[in-house]
Formats: structure tokens, sequence, C-alpha cells
């Protein structure tokens, strides 16, 4: 194990670092918005929309992120639709991320209870408003849980990147290990990145997901 | 003679093949309070329900200030807001405060004017002894507290009809009183017309004007309360009088 190796190595890995950064907050945020397209078809049961989305839901999350990877930087080109690596991959991770993050939300959704809904109905709201005061702010607060792991889960995926040579973390180092033969540094380092991301993301989730809980439940 | 509120006639209910209800008929009259008593199982609950359209029913029809009710989604919506109900586990929403609780209905679903409505529900958090509490969210309540203010929140709907479903089931004991205290005075003081699924039946003795004793899902005896605590015309009704202690 060489220190001067993993010094020399880390202006690169700091750019990687910010590479893996914005691209997962950038696919994660996508993600939420279509997983929340989907369950709110889902909830207010949109016919034909809600049919053709649960398809693309169960293909995204029954089909591997590298496949899915393959298909956009590979097929896709040939049937006259050429992107960049870097749009391949934020589709990629929106494409995957948003079936398990409407999962999430029609989970939450679900979990109101009955009699919080027949509450809501006795007042003689409308669906409309039942969704809005009663359903959302409730099933939202109980899918943080779920948000949360797929957070984490989404920028673990991001390493997938490297297949198409995205130079995000997992593929720099397996350019340097490549270069160099510096297995350990380079394997250590991308540890260390990965860790300098996640660690604080974790913490973040674990506050908002009780803050969330209190505010909404009050425990 | 008051007018008649609501009536129901040859009411059937089914879950799938099982019939939860038969050829149900009663009517009420403003100002009136019926009880609903019955042992567990008998098909109370289910029976205030379909007044409010919570179940659906098969076959008969239910009459609402002489008009036939249709059963479907929105008509139901509307009649709700003239048909308060409250429910044994007292859900107030646990995101809002109590005053929260109590705006949500009138203001976003009746549109009246916030400023209007507070002033009315303070009054009614002042009269049930709540008047501290405004600000306070469920979770810092007790239940009989909870429940006293999910009545509130049905009141200022300005109901014609209130339903009580068991309200004081899964009360503390020591908490019950309050809470039936409020639905008397509604009664007495208020006039309110009411229809009380209870099985405090001391409670009901007192302020109910009719009773319907309901058991299998059929109603066995509809009589005066008076009739019915003293004198009960069917066996079953006997035996269940016997069987509460009563």
């Amino acid at each position: 194990m060489s220190w001067s190796v993993i010094v020399q190595s880390l202006p690169t890995f700091e750019k990687a670092l910010w590479v893996t950064i914005w691209m997962s907050a950038v696919g994660i945020a996508l993600a939420a918005l279509v997983g929340l397209i989907v369950s709110l078809a889902e909830y207010f049961r949109v016919p034909v929309l809600r049919q053709v989305l649960t398809v693309y839901a169960e293909v995204a999350r029954n089909t591997p992120l590298l496949l899915q990877l393959f298909f956009l930087y590979y097929a896709f080109p040939v049937l006259g639709w050429k992107m960049s690596a870097t749009a391949c991959g934020i589709v990629g991770l929106t494409f995957l991320g948003g079936a398990y993050m409407a999962d999430g939300f029609t989970g939450g959704f679900e979990g109101v209870s009955k009699t919080q809904i027949e509450s809501g109905k006795a007042l003689g709201m409308s669906d409309w408003q039942l969704a809005r005061y009663v359903v959302f702010p409730q099933g939202l607060a109980l899918s943080v849980p779920a948000f949360a792991a797929n957070v984490i889960f989404l920028i673990k995926e991001t390493s997938i990147f490297s297949v198409v040579a995205i130079p995000e973390l997992t593929n720099t180092a397996l350019d340097l290990i490549g270069l160099y033969y510096r297995s350990n540094e380079y394997l250590l380092v991308l540890v260390l990145a990965y860790a300098v991301i996640l660690i604080p993301v974790i913490l973040f989730l674990d506050w908002l997901e009780r803050r969330v809980r209190h505010g909404a439940f009050g425990n | 003679m008051a007018t008649e509120l609501m009536r129901v006639d040859h009411l059937d209910k089914y879950y799938g093949d099982w019939q939860a209800l038969h050829n149900i008929n009663f009517s009420i009259h403003e100002g009136e309070v019926i009880a609903l008593v019955g042992p567990s199982g008998s098909g109370k609950s289910t029976l205030i329900r379909t007044l409010n359209g919570l179940e659906p029913y098969q076959k008969g029809t239910i009459t609402f200030e002489g008009k036939k009710v249709t059963p479907d989604k929105v008509s139901w919506q509307k009649l709700r807001q003239e048909i308060g109900m409250v429910f044994q586990s007292y859900d107030l929403f646990p995101n809002l405060t109590v005053m929260g609780n109590i705006l949500l209905g009138p203001t976003k679903v009746q549109k009246r004017d916030e400023g209007e409505v507070k002033a009315e529900a303070q009054k009614l958090l002042e009269r049930f002894e709540l008047a501290d509490q405004a600000d306070a969210y469920p979770r810092q309540l007790s239940g009989g507290q909870k429940q006293r203010i999910a009545i509130i929140r049905a009141l200022v709907m300005h109901p014609k009809l209130m339903l009580f479903d068991e309200v004081t089931a899964s009360l503390d004991p020591e908490m019950v009183r309050g809470v039936l205290n409020i639905m008397q005075e509604l009664a007495k003081k208020d006039h309110m017309t009411m229809i009380i699924v209870t099985h405090e039946l001391t409670f009901a003795a007192k302020v109910a004007d009719q009773v319907l004793f309901l058991e299998d899902g059929r109603l066995r005896e509809t009589t005066s309360a008076k009739q019915f605590f003293t004198n009960p015309q069917t066996d079953r009704a006997k035996e269940f009088l016997a069987s509460m202690d009563y």
C-alpha cells in the first residue's frame, strides 16, 4: 500500500466524486418525479395511463440497470436516437428509479388507515379533497423510509455507469487500476469516496424520517 | 309532530353472499334520538354506516328530508355535509392541530369563511371545556379529549343528523362520562337529531326517544325507549337486557 499513489490519485477521484454526486442528484430527483406521477396515476386509477405506467414499472424493476444502459447507449442509436453517455446515465437512473420510487409512494398512500379516510369522507370530502388533505400528507410521510432506501440504492447504482464510460467513481477507479495496476490503493479510495457521499446522505435521511414522522404522526 | 328527517325502507345489505341486514325499516324525526342496540355482530355498525353511504346497500331506499337518496358517490358526498358522523376510533387528522381538524370540513368542503368558522369553533371548544387545546396536536390529547373534538369537528359542519358509532367503546372508563355528557347535552339542549350505536344502556335509556333492537341483521324491536327498557316485547330483547346487566 503506497500513500503517495493514493495522494496522487485524489484530484482525479475528486472530479469523479462530483460526477457521481451531480448525476445521482439529478437522476434521483427525476426518478422521484416519475415515481410520483406513476403513483398518482395508480391512486386516482387514471384509465389507460395507469396500465401503461404499470407495464413501464414492471419492465424497469425486472431488468438490470446494466441492460437498460446497454439499450440506451447501443440499441437506441440503431433506431436513430442517439444520446450522450451522460444523458444515457441520467435517463437510465430515472427509468429504473422511477419504478422503485412509485412503489414507495404507492405503499405510503395505501398505508394511510381506513379510519382516517372514512373520517375525511364523513366530512363530505370529494376524492380530490380526501387525497389533498388526508391521504397525501400522511402517505408521503409514511413513504419516507422507502424513499430513503431508494435514494441510497440509486446512488450505489450509479457505479454501473462505468459500462458506458461515464467518468464517475467506479469507472475512474477501474481506469486507474487498468493503467497502473495499484488495485489496493484505488479500491480503498473508491470505498472511501462512496462513504463520503453516503454517510452524510444516510444521516440526513435519518433525520428527515424522524422529523416527518413526528410532524405527521407525533411519534 | 316534527318533520321526518330520514326514513329507511326495506333495506337489505349483503357482503358477497352473506346477508348482513334484512329488511330494515325505520324513520327518525327532527329532534329525535334513536339508540341502536343489540349484541356484538348484530349489524349495528353496518347499519349506521349505510346511513351516510360508507357502506353500500343492495336493496331498499333511504330517504333524507323527503328526497330519495341516489346511492352514488357524488350524492353521498353532498349528503355527508348534512349527516355528521363520529366513530369509535377517534380519528383526528394527526398532522393538523385541533383547530386545523375542526376548520378543514367547513372551510375546504363547505367553503365557508375561515374567520367565521374559527369563532364558532372557539365557542364550541369553550362550551366543551377544550378552549386551551385549540393549538394542540392530537398526539398531545387524551382519548376522551380527542373524541370530544371529533364531535365538535362534526358539529361545526351544521349537520341535520348526527351518527355516533360506539363512540365510547374504546375510551378509558373515566373518559366515557365526559363524552356521554356532551351527547346528552346535544340531545336535550340543542335538540340535535341523533342516531347512537351504543352499549351504554343506562345512557341510552336516558337520552333516547326510540330504540331499535337489532339482532342477526334484523330489527327485532322498534319501540319507544321507555317501553324497551321497562317492558321489552321480545324474548330476545329480554335476554339481551339481562345479559347486559340492565
